[in-house]
């Protein structure tokens, strides 16, 4: 088994616009995919949402801010899972709510820096 | 104290570096990581492999790299405690990323628990 | 050995063994009359000994007196229960059941089941440690106390509560199944390895102790290794460590039992056996995935092994504790990741991240400063290892410190 991160990425603009059902409904769908990949024994962890704003850090200790606000992927969270393969994994990503959202997941091997 | 997603993105993935150079900008990123781990701030991070790397889109669509409207290439992500944003982009400030033309470390705040993403 | 230190050594290495078979054979409830039947055994042997002279075999007479005693508890137990319960008579003849089985292989079986029994999750950690020094090195509560920086009452009252655990769980001596034995394991080896640090840091019990405490966390360790079922990679990477840490005990104190540093350590004096069965056990801890904070701490202390001075070594140190401290934070690897960072780089670049710990509370975080200071700032050598003189607790801290500041002068 091998360990994949999943990047979520999303219009976060759309996020302030949805009422209080839309947003529970979204909720129940994270919750129920996040549960199967569990009950599959295959999260490492579930991760995190990151707040939509953040900075961005260049060379020279330029900071602006971002990331990215002209683009419509921002990334939205993220978790980890284990998968046998990388196709195992990129079938995982294929049942993420996100992608209901119009947005997309990136499938990436976690390389253990040691 | 928050936490924070440091996301390191390289200009350009696909960039073939030395095993000399990969095992400097290697130690380099430990020295890095150890610094914030002997201050206790460290919470976990790992490097991403750049060879497999694919976007599962709308319906179930699987494209390779690069991402969307991104060009870079993430190529790990650390993930801190700070203080304060200020603290945080301190630390990016520092990441050996930063070394190379174009590339930039993203600093973006953990949204506190409130149950799945 | 003279026969006063006989006995206490005895004691340390024996009773455990005793107390362990018994609390198998009568079932955990009842590891209280276990280890006073293991009690009153060493007590024949202090009111016999000095009459009679020291048995050829001491170990064998008292297995022989400890045999003796529990078959007639057990006897006298059977009688009892017939008596008032008839119909709990198991009909059992009494000679073949009352066998106490003393022999090496059960001792060491016995052990094995009472660590894992000690370290269940429902005992608390630090009444673990308190029952593995009382049952498992026969320490007693005022020692334990001593050793744990605590007082006789707060020991009985965790050793009184760990047993009422052991009782109400309905605690089998079984090894737990397969699939839980990995996660038991890391309490397992929390509790040997606070074993040995107890007798390797302790600042205050006296040589004997100390030694047969890490003799004995080394012995246990290498139990698990000899079980198939528990011998896995980060027991080999532990009694690595151990073995490594052990090496050095001849050279670490001075005839006044001081502390010697590192450092000034004569390197005649290292245990060349322990340091190849160190490698030994390193190598057999790569087997295996999962990297633990035992392996990196015992890839430390091998580097520590070789005493000369090279960038290589500080380097792989340094590399060392940038993993360690991702792991598992401690002040004390913050600290010591600073210090191979003067070793392998410069003073100034160690400087420069020391600042940023601000340890402020910490004695050793301005014996640091101060020791990186020293040749760089004299002034502010001065000034941190002063701080650090008023933060030491111990008496061997307190000394190094002057000593500093009087080269300083």
């Amino acid at each position: 088994m091998k360990e994949y991160l999943l990047l979520y990425r999303m219009d976060m603009t759309i996020i302030p616009a949805r009422t209080e059902e839309q947003a529970a409904q979204t909720m129940q769908l994270w919750m129920d995919w996040i549960g199967s990949i569990a009950a599959k024994g295959q999260l490492v962890s579930r991760g995190s949402r990151l707040e939509p704003s953040g900075r961005v850090v260049r060379s020279g200790d330029v900071v602006t801010n971002g990331p990215y606000t002209d683009i419509k992927e921002v990334l939205g969270g993220y978790s980890l899972v284990k998968a046998a393969s990388y196709d195992e994994a990129l079938e995982l990503a294929g049942g993420c709510p996100v992608l209901q959202m119009g947005g997309s997941v990136e499938v990436r091997e976690q390389v253990v820096m040691q | 104290m928050e936490q924070y997603v440091l996301i390191m993105r390289h200009q350009d993935g696909s960039k073939i570096a030395s095993p000399e150079q990969m095992q400097i900008w290697m130690k380099q990123t430990m020295d890095w990581i150890g610094g914030i781990a002997a201050q206790n701030k460290f919470v976990q991070g790992n490097g991403l492999r750049f060879d497999d790397a694919s976007v599962v889109g709308h319906g179930g669509v699987v494209t390779n790299g690069p991402f969307g409207d991104i060009k870079e290439t993430i190529g790990g992500y650390l993930i801190v405690k700070a203080e304060s944003p200020e603290e945080a982009i301190g630390f990016a400030k520092n990441c050996p990323v930063l070394q190379g033309e174009g590339n930039t470390v993203e600093v973006r705040l953990v949204a506190s628990r409130d149950g799945v993403h | 050995m003279d026969q006063s230190a006989l006995i206490p050594h005895l004691f340390r290495t024996e009773f455990g063994r005793i107390t362990s078979v018994l609390a198998r054979r009568f079932g955990m409830a009842h590891i209280e009359v276990a280890e006073d039947i293991a009690g009153e055994t060493f007590l024949a042997a202090m009111e016999t000994w000095p009459y009679r002279g020291i048995p050829d075999n001491p170990t064998a007479w008292l297995y022989t007196v400890a045999a003796n005693k529990a078959k007639n508890y057990l006897a006298r137990d059977s009688n009892f229960q017939r008596k008032i319960s008839p119909d709990l008579q198991r009909g059992e003849t009494a000679a073949t059941e009352h066998e106490i089985d003393l022999s090496a292989g059960n001792i060491k079986d016995s052990q094995l089941r009472m660590l894992f029994a000690i370290c269940h999750p429902a005992i608390p950690q630090e009444a673990q440690i308190g029952m593995a020094l009382r049952v498992l090195c026969g320490l007693g509560i005022d020692e334990i106390a001593h050793a744990l920086l605590s007082n006789k009452e707060t020991i009985n009252k965790r050793l009184h509560r760990a047993k009422e655990r052991l009782r109400s769980e309905g605690m089998s001596q079984d090894l737990p199944p397969a699939p839980e034995i990995g996660e038991r394991l890391d309490t397992v080896l929390t509790t040997l390895y606070l074993l040995f640090n107890e007798g390797y840091y302790s600042e205050t019990s006296d040589d004997m102790i100390r030694e047969d405490l890490c003799r004995e966390a080394i012995r246990l360790t290498a139990l698990l290794t000899e079980n198939e079922q528990t011998d896995l990679p980060a027991v080999s990477a532990l009694l690595a460590l151990m073995c490594f840490h052990a090496s050095r005990f001849a050279a670490r104190l001075d005839h006044d039992g001081d502390v010697v540093l590192y450092a000034d350590q004569d390197e005649r004096l290292w245990d060349q056996e322990l340091i190849a069965s160190g490698v030994k056990y390193m190598n057999e801890a790569a087997r295996g995935e999962h990297l633990t904070r035992y392996h990196i701490e015992a890839g430390i202390a091998y580097w520590h092994t070789i005493k000369e001075d090279t960038t290589e070594k500080w380097e792989n140190i340094l590399q060392l504790y940038n993993i360690l401290l991702q792991i598992q934070y401690s002040p004390v690897a913050a600290l010591n990741r600073t210090y191979a960072l003067a070793k392998a780089r410069s003073k100034e670049e160690a400087i420069a991240e020391a600042e940023k710990l601000q340890l402020t509370t910490n004695p050793y975080y301005y014996t640091l400063l101060g020791e990186l200071y020293i040749g760089i700032d004299k002034v502010k050598a001065k000034v941190y290892l002063e701080k650090a003189l008023i933060l030491a607790v111990t008496r061997s801290d307190r000394k190094v410190i002057t000593q500093k500041l009087d080269a300083l002068n």
